[in-house]
């Protein structure tokens, strides 16, 4: 096999661009498309040292996009879409708000692999994701104007100040999208998203920052990020006694 | 102002599956191929290493291998009288991009179609009478199956095939599919070992009197050299196939089983994040000069070419299509004009099945890990008094146990609290899914076009989707569902869930990636737009691949198919076209 060859500006521009960028310039090279200049690739499979398309997982333990209000708004509202017992833990016990927070301070929350250029109709429920709201701007004004919908029902309240059961009640209602809610915010898109992104951070890798201790995992028995059950294909009806493993700790992953 | 380069004999547009296949035709013909591919380069151990592959959040839902709306998407609407509005997130189906593409994030399901599913409109008139395709716009493809055989054949011996022939030279096998098409060989590699789920459907399917068999998989039962000289391991059943990248070498896809051979070609380049914007024509519009192409800095180059091969997915091939003004529009209004027609797509269902006393450890899993019958697909059972043509696979599976996607509650547990959390523990290892894999069949308002509002960042009009499931479909899953809620009750579970489908089309939620039709295939200019070796009508020197070429869609995943249609053309190019190029089929 020939060496493979680069076009050598590319390169150059490639390398600079990831090395300034740190890991998450070398995670956009890799994502979706308009993340590298153009390369012209010939004699062989290329390979470039430095370049493995880790995942971008979070550190540290502050919240980054939510406001303090809109912190409790999230923490009284996944409580109730998962909340704690002794079967497992809760969406909050599991870390889901700062998840969340992290992911609306990223790229999903910037709505980077969404369209949202115009015009913007309303259009049919099959048409589906139809408002020019990013999901952090949907997030912002959604919290918004559900503590402005509360505080008008429950004599000034906002969501978190009510009761478990007014909570409940209220999601059912947003669920249903029977609430009409200000500032253009679909009720019923809303809670779609906020509840794909409780689960999501409930059992994701704890990378994500939620699914703390991997307690969801052990609580379903998922053994996270194997990669080799070959021994047990035959073993039918077995338990499987493998603890859960995450990325963290192992190598080629490291944190941003 | 686009800076011209210099001529090559071929120019691959999109960089998957069928330019990969097409590259290595070309390239061991001695030509001299181009490959431009819009995303970027991906190989295993830079891109889907097993470090970090199995990452359901990153892959499944930020969708990390995918296309990029914010670029490029298109417009959707389930009918004419609706405004068609953009497709602002991927839900239905998960579009691909960058070297290997969908090839890459596929699940491994490689499939023959039936014989008749070639002609679903005569066999089926001629079995059932000609009111049985009222409402439908149905095609012959203008290609038989005992043509597609040997690339078939081919296409499984590139992937190492794991699986059991149902039917070898006209003789019926016990453990395979005993309704396939006569096969010319047995799978390079034996078939997939299941795990409980699949070998309970099994036994219930068996003991309702249907013919079970193992899925036949690019997920490999064991290592295996192909014909390339390409090395894939056996597979592990981590349980992240489809929407993944393998970091084992145990799925077949272009840079598993392709590109180490063709990369290292003399006479062949790919170049990366280069978007092709126009198949330009010559002033008789006979004859396609070559491609117009910009990269990510925005420079615009012309590409000459003696050859257009159109390998990007079936959307994109069929807005380029209709943007460089190859051949004439379907107008769903008069049913006149060709590229854009018989748009299709898959009709899918899913029965949920729960056992108190059983651990089905969904986890252990793979793409194509299931048992599968195939009594109810296309003619393979009598239609008389159904109403509709068309059938699917009925399959035990378990792809995996991802548990962001796939925890399957009891009928009637809400979507949240808890008591959906109670569900979900008490469920996650002890409940299964079959997959009712339907058909789609065409019909005269399903189409594409090009959107009149919304344009990508390019500049170009989007491809504008138009469609919903016909009344033969509705009635065609609504009847397989049920026959795949009895092989569940044969299973003795605690509880089913049928999730039938109903109403319109919907973007939202993930259904399947096999869109089909918008360019094709036939045997004549007026109903089709390339001819059975994918050649354009129009402009002889523009092959067009893919899904794209499938008149309506038979009920079995399109991959084997696209390859097989691929290797058929590759064929006529290098032994026919290249020695007179020109039309090789004169209308």
């Amino acid at each position: 096999m020939n060496t493979p060859s680069l076009d050598r500006r590319s390169f150059l521009i490639g390398t600079v661009l990831a090395g300034a960028a740190g890991l998450g310039g070398a995670a956009s090279r890799h994502d979706g498309g308009l993340g590298a200049p153009s390369e012209t690739l010939r004699g062989g499979m290329p390979w470039m040292e430095g370049t493995a398309d880790a995942p971008p997982g979070v550190s540290g333990t502050d919240f980054r996009f939510f406001t303090a209000a809109e912190r409790a708004f999230i923490e009284a509202a996944v409580n109730r879409l998962i909340p704690n017992d002794d079967i497992g833990p809760g969406a909050v016990e599991a870390n889901v708000p700062f998840f969340i927070d992290r992911q609306l301070a990223g790229q999903f929350g910037r709505g980077e692999h969404f369209y949202l250029g115009g015009p913007w109709k309303k259009g049919v429920p099959e048409q589906g994701y139809q408002s020019r709201y990013s999901p952090a701007q949907l997030y912002r004004a959604a919290i918004k104007a559900i503590d402005a919908y509360t505080a008008k029902q429950f004599g000034g309240k906002n969501f978190a100040a009510l009761s478990e059961s007014d909570r409940d009640q209220l999601l059912k209602d947003l669920e249903a999208g029977k609430v009409e809610l200000e500032d253009g915010v679909d009720a019923k898109t809303f809670f779609t998203m906020l509840l794909q992104n409780t689960k999501e951070g409930y059992f994701s890798d704890p990378i994500y920052g939620g699914n703390r201790d991997m307690g969801a995992w052990k609580m379903i028995g998922f053994p996270g990020a194997h990669y080799d059950y070959s021994e047990w294909v035959t073993r039918h009806g077995e338990k499987v006694p493998l603890e859960p493993v995450s990325f963290k700790g192992r190598r080629g992953w490291r944190e941003a | 102002m686009a800076t011209n380069l210099k001529p090559v004999d071929a120019v691959i547009v999109g960089f998957g599956w069928t330019g990969a296949i097409l590259a290595q035709q070309l390239c061991d013909a001695g030509l001299n191929v181009l490959a431009l591919e819009r995303g970027p380069w991906r190989d295993t151990p830079t891109d889907f290493a097993p470090t970090f592959a199995q990452d359901e959040l990153r892959y499944m839902w930020r969708h990390h291998l995918f296309q990029n709306l914010t670029y490029d998407t298109l417009t959707i609407r389930n009918n004419a009288d609706q405004e068609a509005l953009p497709m602002r997130r991927l839900g239905s189906f998960l579009l691909g991009t960058g070297v290997g593409s969908g090839g890459v994030h596929w699940n491994g399901q490689i499939w023959r179609f039936l014989p008749t599913d070639f002609l679903t409109r005569s066999h089926n008139e001629q079995r059932y009478g000609k009111k049985v395709t009222d409402g439908l716009t149905v095609q012959d493809w203008g290609i038989t199956y005992d043509e597609l055989e040997p690339h078939y054949d081919a296409f499984e011996k590139l992937c190492g095939t794991s699986g059991k022939a149902g039917n070898l030279r006209g003789k019926i096998q016990p453990g395979g599919n005993p309704f396939e098409g006569p096969r010319s060989d047995e799978y390079p590699t034996p078939p997939f070992v299941q795990t409980y789920g699949p070998t309970l459907f099994g036994q219930a399917a068996a003991s309702l009197g249907y013919h079970p068999f193992p899925h036949p998989t690019g997920n490999l039962s064991q290592a295996y050299v192909n014909p390339l000289g390409a090395q894939l391991g056996k597979c592990t059943y981590c349980g992240f196939c489809e929407k993944f990248g393998c970091g084992n070498y145990s799925k077949a896809s272009p840079q598993t089983t392709v590109l180490p051979y063709v990369m290292a070609k003399p006479n062949f380049a790919l170049k990366t994040e280069s978007e092709v914007l126009k198949i330009e024509l010559s002033g008789d519009k006979k004859r396609a000069t070559g491609v117009t192409y910009v990269d990510t800095a925005g420079q615009e180059f012309f590409q000459p070419a003696d050859i257009v091969i159109l390998s990007a997915y079936v959307l994109h091939n069929v807005r380029l299509l209709l943007l460089s003004g190859i051949g004439q529009p379907y107008d769903p209004k008069t049913g006149e004009g060709v590229v854009g027609k018989n748009y299709a797509y898959q009709t899918m269902s899913s029965v949920n099945v729960f056992f108190d006393d059983k651990l089905m450890n969904p986890f252990i899993g793979a793409g194509a890990h299931a048992t599968v019958i195939d009594d109810f697909n296309g003619d393979n059972f009598d239609h008389g008094g159904l109403g509709f043509i068309g059938g699917a696979y009925i399959a035990g599976m378990i792809t995996g146990g991802r548990p962001i996607e796939m925890i399957y509650t009891p009928p009637g547990v809400p979507a949240w609290g808890l008591e959906w959390k109670h569900a979900a523990a008490k469920y996650y290892l002890r409940a299964m899914n079959i997959s009712v894999h339907g058909s789609s069949m065409a019909t005269r308002g399903n189409c594409l076009d090009l959107d009149p509002t919304y344009r990508d960042a390019l500049g170009r009009p989007m491809l504008r989707m138009t469609f919903d499931f016909s009344e033969n479909d509705r009635k065609m899953t609504d009847y397989l569902s049920d026959r795949a809620g009895e092989v569940a009750k044969a299973m003795n579970p605690s509880a089913v869930k049928v999730n039938k489908r109903t109403g319109s089309w919907n973007v939202t939620p993930y259904q399947t990636t096999h869109n089909t039709g918008g360019a094709i295939m036939g045997t004549n200019p007026r109903d089709s737009v390339v001819n059975k070796y994918l050649q354009s009508w129009d402009v002889p020197n523009v092959f067009s691949m893919g899904s794209g070429a499938f008149p309506q869609n038979a009920g079995y995943n399109p991959t084997g198919t696209v390859a097989a249609l691929a290797y058929h053309s590759a064929q006529a190019i290098v032994s026919q076209y290249l020695k007179s190029p020109g039309p090789l089929v004169q209308p």
